[in-house]
């Protein structure tokens, strides 16, 4: 069984992000880079959809600027066969539809059984693309997976979906695209035979024109990001400590109006 | 001239962070607590085949170099872990190299594999009581008898001796002579025969996950195929150990200092006294900046020492010196740690205090401060020798 696997490089979440001069996108200086968790969690299903099988394919694919190989060599170490870098700059403005359409191309070229995407990128947490890949393909979608299986004779899946209290359990015919939620599984680390073999391992680069499309001015932009205001300094109520009680009440009735 | 590292370097690099920061400061702060050697941290470097970085392929390592396990190491300390995380991997690293570059192929073939999967637990067993600095003072003997060597003898400070199977071991098989002190010694990989080996532990200043110990050794039987190389060359066959693991702690102290100088940044940053951030004033910031720029420098003399080293190149001058700058940089840095923490940098639940009891090793072992210098004094600046 193929199986197709959409990442995305995104800041570490540890980064004090910093709005960039032109308040359209952030300052990416000093910035260390990640693979999205969800979609580390996607990577580790497919691998291990791959090794119960006892066959198949698992191709890591990302769409960005030179450095997101970085991020899909992480994933060759983990165990992915080959990689696919859509790496042109008439994508550098892509929103996600057209993030989409090229995704959706290159699923097209591949024609793999599944595709794993994680449930959004904790960047701009848009969490769009798989229904979006989906619809342009025709295929269905399942999201916030916590369980799958896949029927013996590779047909069709069962994908538990986490719902408020419980869990929803789909069945789904294959082809089909799934959107890992938390809970899933627990990535694997990479091993050093993996990071070595990692190097050996194909990263093909792919340009707009050979998955034959032209991408579209974006649909969607970015007018402008904010930071969040400052938060106002707290009030430290002093003196007696009853005094200080009865004026805390007071605050938070009339001023706060939280009680 | 080249600084970055490669692609593969790189990945190692950011692999080897992500699996040692999985192990919080909470868990390295109840190892020292309870003396509890990390077994947990070094299975799960065994699993993904870390410890067999510097094992050839041919025997199922990696085949890496010193510089990719300094890379490794680095990482290590540099994730809090300090001394008590590197030492049992480091083990790994420095103890098998001489085996590796001149054992014959029948003891390779026996040993090889099984350190590169953490079966085989090394001690290391060079210093003893009337031999520190001066390593050409070994008493402990070993004699010939038909196909076997007798060993007697007494070795201190052997890190990992409570649970090691086997141990690197240096004694005589000759007497010394005044001409050639260092001739007559001979390298062993013997089996740690607990009924021939008694151990005690030193209690100690810092790293009480990781044992030291003193061993006694009363009649050990080693077949005379596990003497290491050359007999009565062992102390040369032994410098394929002592380059890289000065070359090692250097880089050791050097992630130490990162890691107590992370710590003290953000507690300078967040610390308000005086209604302002500690930071602002230039006597907490500048030994900030002065310790950070002091660890720079230091790892670039590591990163040139191994790569030396890895080219077949005499690095003696500069794993020395990687030793010695790393080794004072990676204590300030911890120490300055300390001072921006205030009362905090003693307490234990704040981490840097441990850092610094355990970076403290690095000016006295593996070889001193002083000792470096004559080193320098004499073999690279031709002084004469005043000892
Ligand atoms: C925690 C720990 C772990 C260790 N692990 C191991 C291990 O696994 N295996 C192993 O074999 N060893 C190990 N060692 C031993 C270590 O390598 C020695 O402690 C070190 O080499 C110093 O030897 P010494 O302690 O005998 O000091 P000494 O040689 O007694 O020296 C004492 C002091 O005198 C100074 N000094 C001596 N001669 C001179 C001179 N001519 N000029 C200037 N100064 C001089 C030294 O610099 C030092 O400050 C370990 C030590 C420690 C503390």
């Amino acid at each position: 069984m193929k199986i197709l696997v959409p990442i995305k490089q995104v800041p570490d979440t540890a980064t004090q992000v910093r709005v960039a001069a032109d308040a359209r996108a952030i300052e990416s200086a000093g910035i260390t880079w990640i693979i999205s968790p969800y979609d580390e969690f996607a990577v580790e299903e497919a691998l291990r959809i791959k090794e119960k099988r006892g066959q198949g394919e698992v191709v890591a694919v990302s769409l960005g600027p030179d450095r997101v190989k970085e991020a899909l060599r992480s994933c060759l170490a983990m165990g992915a066969d080959r990689a696919i870098h859509v790496n042109d700059p008439a994508f550098a403005d892509a929103d996600t539809l057209t993030t989409a359409r090229a995704l959706a191309a290159v699923i097209k070229q591949e024609a793999p059984q599944l595709a794993i995407f994680g449930r959004q990128a904790i960047d701009d947490d848009m969490g769009a693309l798989p229904a979006q890949v989906a619809e342009l393909l025709g295929w269905p979608s399942l999201y916030w997976i916590m369980e799958e299986a896949i029927a013996a004779d590779g047909a069709s899946i069962r994908a538990g979906r986490q719902v408020e209290g419980g869990l929803e359990v789909f069945e789904a015919s294959l082809p089909c695209v799934l959107a890992a939620q938390k809970g899933l599984n627990e990535p694997r680390y990479p091993t050093l035979k993996g990071i070595m073999g990692a190097k050996k391992k194909e990263i093909k680069d792919l340009k707009a024109a050979d998955l034959g499309i032209a991408p579209e001015p974006p649909q969607l932009s970015v007018a402008r990001l904010e930071s969040l205001p400052p938060r106002p300094p707290g009030r430290v109520i002093g003196g007696d400590v009853h005094e200080a009680v009865r004026e805390l009440v007071r605050a938070l009735r009339e001023e706060a109006k939280a009680i | 001239m080249d600084f970055a590292l490669t692609e593969q370097q790189e990945l190692i690099r950011k692999e080897a962070a992500a699996l040692a920061r999985g192990f919080s400061l909470d868990y390295w702060l109840e190892k020292d607590r309870k003396a509890e050697y990390p077994w947990e941290f070094v299975k799960a470097f065994a699993a993904g085949g870390w410890l067999g970085m510097i094992v050839p392929e041919e025997y199922g390592g990696s085949g890496l170099g010193v510089t990719e396990a300094s890379i490794l190491l680095h990482e290590i300390c540099a994730a809090g872990a300090g001394t008590s995380g590197a030492s049992p991997i480091h083990f790994y690293m420095f103890p098998p190299l001489p085996l590796i570059k001149h054992g014959s192929a029948d003891l390779k073939g026996r040993y090889l594999r099984r350190i590169a999967t953490g079966e085989i637990v090394l001690s290391f067993g060079v210093t003893e009581p009337n031999a520190g600095s001066d390593t050409s003072r070994v008493e402990t003997r070993a004699e010939l008898h038909g196909d076997r060597y007798v060993i007697q003898g007494r070795k201190v400070w052997n890190t990992n001796a409570q649970e090691a199977t086997h141990i690197v071991l240096l004694a005589r098989t000759a007497p010394r002579d005044p001409a050639a002190p260092f001739r007559g010694l001979t390298l062993f990989f013997a089996d740690f025969d607990r009924s021939k080996i008694t151990v005690r532990e030193i209690e100690k200043l810092g790293r009480a996950a990781v044992d030291s110990n003193e061993i006694f050794i009363d009649g050990l039987e080693v077949p005379a195929g596990n003497v290491v190389g050359e007999p009565g060359s062992g102390f040369y066959h032994l410098l394929d150990s002592l380059n890289p693991e000065r070359i090692f702690t250097a880089i050791e102290a050097v992630g130490i200092g990162r890691a107590a100088l992370d710590r003290a940044v953000q507690y300078a940053k967040e610390r308000i006294v005086f209604d302002r951030p500690i930071g602002r004033n230039q006597a907490v910031a500048h030994p900030l900046a002065q310790a950070w720029a002091r660890l720079e420098a230091a790892e670039a003399i590591c990163w040139k020492a191994a790569w030396l080293y890895d080219r077949g190149r005499p690095c003696g001058a500069e794993a020395n010196t990687a030793k010695l700058v790393a080794a004072d940089a990676g204590f300030e840095a911890c120490d300055v740690a300390v001072q921006t923490l205030g009362g905090y940098g003693y307490a234990r639940e704040f981490y840097v205090e441990r850092l610094w009891r355990e970076v403290r090793l690095y000016k006295i072992a593996p070889i001193s401060q002083q000792m470096v210098l004559n080193y320098l004094s004499e073999r690279v600046l031709g002084l004469p020798r005043s000892y």
